[in-house]
């Protein structure tokens, strides 16, 4: 069972959340997360928030894919 | 005991085995047989008449850019639309449950009257029953259509031929979302496509080149193109990345786990063009309001014999098969 | 679509491959990658990755579809509460079509069992709210990424002590899974691909003992097509290159070092771990959850009182060979014959990530 989207909490009520990707707009719980924020981005899977997606290791997980790009360029 | 399950009524291969084993069976003919959107009929005249008809069963009745009416309508013009007939009559038999509100039917068929407009098309029969409480989901609309064909007008999966162009006239997956969103409890901006498309297909027949016309509504862009790949002697390549779909649209695919190909559209024309006619096929179709988004999506090849390739957005492969029954949401 | 789109980069992947292909090339043999999460299986698929890779690596898809695993007695159950009167059926979309012994839920259906698709377990303790006068029989099934859901649900409906609401729970735990199949001497293993959104929940942790112990090289991978191809490059140079097999984490912006804690004292306040039954595997120890006493009025299996029929298993079925990566579903005489996606006689054919169902759509070889 791992089917799960990022998507940008834009609204907290309680320990429900209002998340969004696209224009997309889904209430979700966020009963499995402890400090959050609007503005984060939550894995959604099945109506709940599961995970806070780490935004600083995304950048670096690209970077390190740019420097394979340079690399080779080289 | 054998049943009819709701993937028979999907447009996937449980429909096909159904028309198959039963309906051709029992009452085919070289017109049936054909199973075209649309029956070309032998009739008299300078002229042949083209006939459809199409149930519909929506459900909620009323989503963002449609409703059952405008469904009704399009759905049902659009079939003759893209064999190159010209719509003219519609029928209109509705099947309504008792208890219905006449405020909302009185919505339905101020609706079905602004769709008859737009399209052109005049309703000129009807009929109407209703069915105790319980007994159907509100209402159920059946729709038949007369159409004039374009005299001289011929076209046919027998004349497509390798590097042949596919062209599509916007973006795919809208519809069967929309009316998704309102049952899935999620907020979303997205709008059915719903719209009459014999005005675009008329400039597009005037340019020329058109091989073979279907409307990808349910089961999609993918089982439109399954369709005619199959048994036939020629392969389809599609490009992932070519295909016009709008973030909206593949955001609520992923997150419901759903592939946009095989979502429904509700006024979108697939067409099957001569190489030497897309330069101008697009800039015509780009010209009119339902054309803006027009692609090229893919093109007939040599290779693959009766199936469908597709390039995903990352270089690599995969084949594109008919799906069983309705696509269902996944959560893995 | 941020946090996505990123991941579906054509020059990145093409890279990605080349450098993978280059360690093959000098590794000069095979070898053989197993996933064990159905969304990896369908991913891998989708995006077309194993076309861009060198023939040498074998692709296996173990025991990671939910539905695949779930044995006839659960469906068969879930059947058995259908044909009550007084019950609704709530469940993800995949149970409806997986055969049972004599029939399925989406059959149930067409002959006046109630049987409704939900995204959420929420929606099912909805309905139960709504319902008041009915049972509402959530199909709990899921490995360690769903059982969180569901065992917040359930403290939910105990808050607010709603009285008709019922889970059969089928939950199932991947580390275990993952040793049966190193315990049998007929599977060939050289990496596993981690399941990414199971980790989120367990971590690194659990993997440990599989690197270290058995000796296998294990990476935690995302879903996109850069995260599979970063994933399966760190997979193959540990094997090609690195002499100590270990744990490595590629899909770090999701998966923490430990896990979600939250999310797993969730899972232990109303689970308890017992042996369960694998379908391909046969009864694995401590490998199922099942509520715990103190939660016993939400347990369906407890609460509703159903004669089950006898289960039969399909005999000339290799779905237990295909889930273990020992068979493809091409060596199966049923594959695309008596057993297609319109009429499914195993559950790899049944769900749209089992084994047999991606290959009939995406390979058809």
């Amino acid at each position: 069972m791992c089917l799960a989207i990022p998507m940008k909490l834009i609204k907290i009520e309680g320990n429900k959340g209002v998340v969004e990707l696209s224009g997309i707009q889904k209430e979700v719980s966020l009963n499995l997360l402890t400090n959050v924020k609007v503005g984060d981005y939550l894995i959604i899977h099945a109506g709940f928030a599961i995970e806070k997606l780490n935004e600083k290791e995304a950048k670096e997980t690209l970077s390190i894919w740019e420097e394979i790009g340079n690399l080779q360029q080289s | 005991m054998k049943r009819i399950l709701l993937s028979h009524g999907s447009g996937g291969k449980a429909t096909a085995s159904l028309i198959r084993d039963l309906m051709l069976k029992k009452f085919g003919n070289s017109i049936l047989n054909e199973l075209n959107d649309s029956a070309i009929l032998n009739s008299t005249g300078e002229q042949k008449l083209c006939f459809t008809t199409d149930s519909f069963v929506v459900n909620p009745l009323f989503f963002t850019g449609g409703d059952i009416a405008t469904l009704a309508v399009n759905g049902t013009v659009n079939d003759l639309a893209v064999m190159g007939a010209r719509p003219l009559y519609l029928s209109c038999s509705f099947i309504l449950e008792e208890g219905v509100e006449w405020n909302m039917l009185d919505r339905i068929t101020t609706s079905m009257a602004n769709a008859a407009r737009k399209a052109k098309i005049q309703i000129v029969t009807g009929d109407t029953k209703v069915v105790e409480k319980g007994n159907t989901d509100k209402m159920y609309i059946n729709t038949s259509g007369i159409g004039l064909l374009q005299k001289g007008l011929i076209i046919s999966k027998e004349l497509i031929t390798a590097g042949d162009k596919i062209i599509i006239n916007g973006e795919i997956g809208a519809h069967g979302l929309a009316v998704m969103s309102k049952r899935e409890n999620f907020k979303t901006n997205i709008k059915s496509d719903c719209a009459p498309l014999w005005d675009i297909i008329n400039n597009m027949l005037s340019v020329g080149g058109i091989k073979f016309m279907r409307d990808p509504t349910r089961g999609g862009v993918a089982t439109v193109l399954c369709e005619i790949a199959e048994n036939s002697n020629i392969g389809i390549k599609i490009k992932e990345e070519s295909l016009p779909i709008h973030e909206n649209v593949l955001s609520f695919s992923e997150i419901l786990g759903l592939d946009p190909l095989y979502i429904a559209n509700e006024g979108k024309v697939i067409a099957v063009v001569d190489k030497d006619k897309e330069k101008p096929m697009l800039s015509n179709m780009k010209k009119n309001a339902l054309g803006k988004e027009s692609a090229v999506i893919g093109e007939i090849t040599k290779e693959n014999k009766g199936k469908v390739v597709l390039e995903t957005v990352i270089g690599g492969e995969r084949i594109i098969d008919r799906l069983t029954g309705d696509q269902l949401p996944r959560i893995c | 679509m941020k946090y996505i789109t990123e991941y579906r980069n054509k020059d990145l992947s093409l890279r990605l491959a080349g450098k993978i292909n280059d360690y093959l090339l000098e590794y000069k043999g095979q070898i053989s990658l197993m996933e064990v999460c159905g969304t990896h299986t369908h991913s891998i698929f989708r995006s077309g990755i194993m076309n861009l890779l060198s023939k040498n690596i074998k692709h296996l898809s173990g025991p990671g579809c939910p539905v695949c695993v779930t044995p006839n007695e659960y469906i068969d159950t879930a059947i058995a509460y259908s044909r009550l009167p007084d019950i609704i059926i709530t469940t993800f979309g995949d149970m409806i079509k997986v055969p049972g012994s004599t029939s399925s839920l989406e059959k149930e259906k067409a002959a006046g069992g109630k049987v409704k698709i939900v995204y959420s377990p929420l929606e099912s303790l909805e309905i139960a709210r709504t319902n008041p006068k009915k049972k509402v029989v959530f199909l709990g099934v899921g490995f360690e990424t769903t059982a969180p859901l569901v065992a917040s649900t359930i403290l939910t409906a105990s808050d607010e002590k709603i009285k008709n609401f019922f889970v059969l729970s089928g939950h199932k735990l991947i580390p275990p899974a993952m040793t049966a199949l190193l315990e049998n001497k007929e599977v060939k293993i050289d990496g596993f691909i981690c399941p990414g959104h199971v980790s989120a929940i367990i971590g690194e942790k659990p993997y440990e003992p599989i690197a270290f112990g058995y000796g296998i090289p294990s990476v935690i991978i995302g879903f996109e097509p850069i995260d599979l191809l970063q994933g399966i490059e760190m997979l193959v140079k540990q094997i090609t290159k690195e002499k100590e097999p270990t744990v490595e984490n590629q899909y770090r912006r999701v998966v923490r070092k430990n896990g979600n804690v939250k999310a797993m004292s969730l899972i232990k306040k109303v689970f308890e771990t017992k042996d369960s039954t694998w379908r391909g595997l046969g009864q694995l120890p401590k490998s199922g959850l099942y509520i715990k006493d103190r939660y016993f009025h939400f347990d369906a299996a407890k609460q509703i009182k159903v004669t089950v029929e006898a289960t039969k298993t399909p005999s000339k079925c290799i779905c237990g060979k295909v889930l273990t990566g020992t068979k493809k579903p091409y060596d199966c005489k049923l594959f695309g014959k008596l057993c297609t996606p319109e009429n499914p006689i195993g559950p790899c054919m049944v769900s749209s990530e089992g084994t047999c169902a991606a290959y009939y759509k995406f390979n058809k070889q």
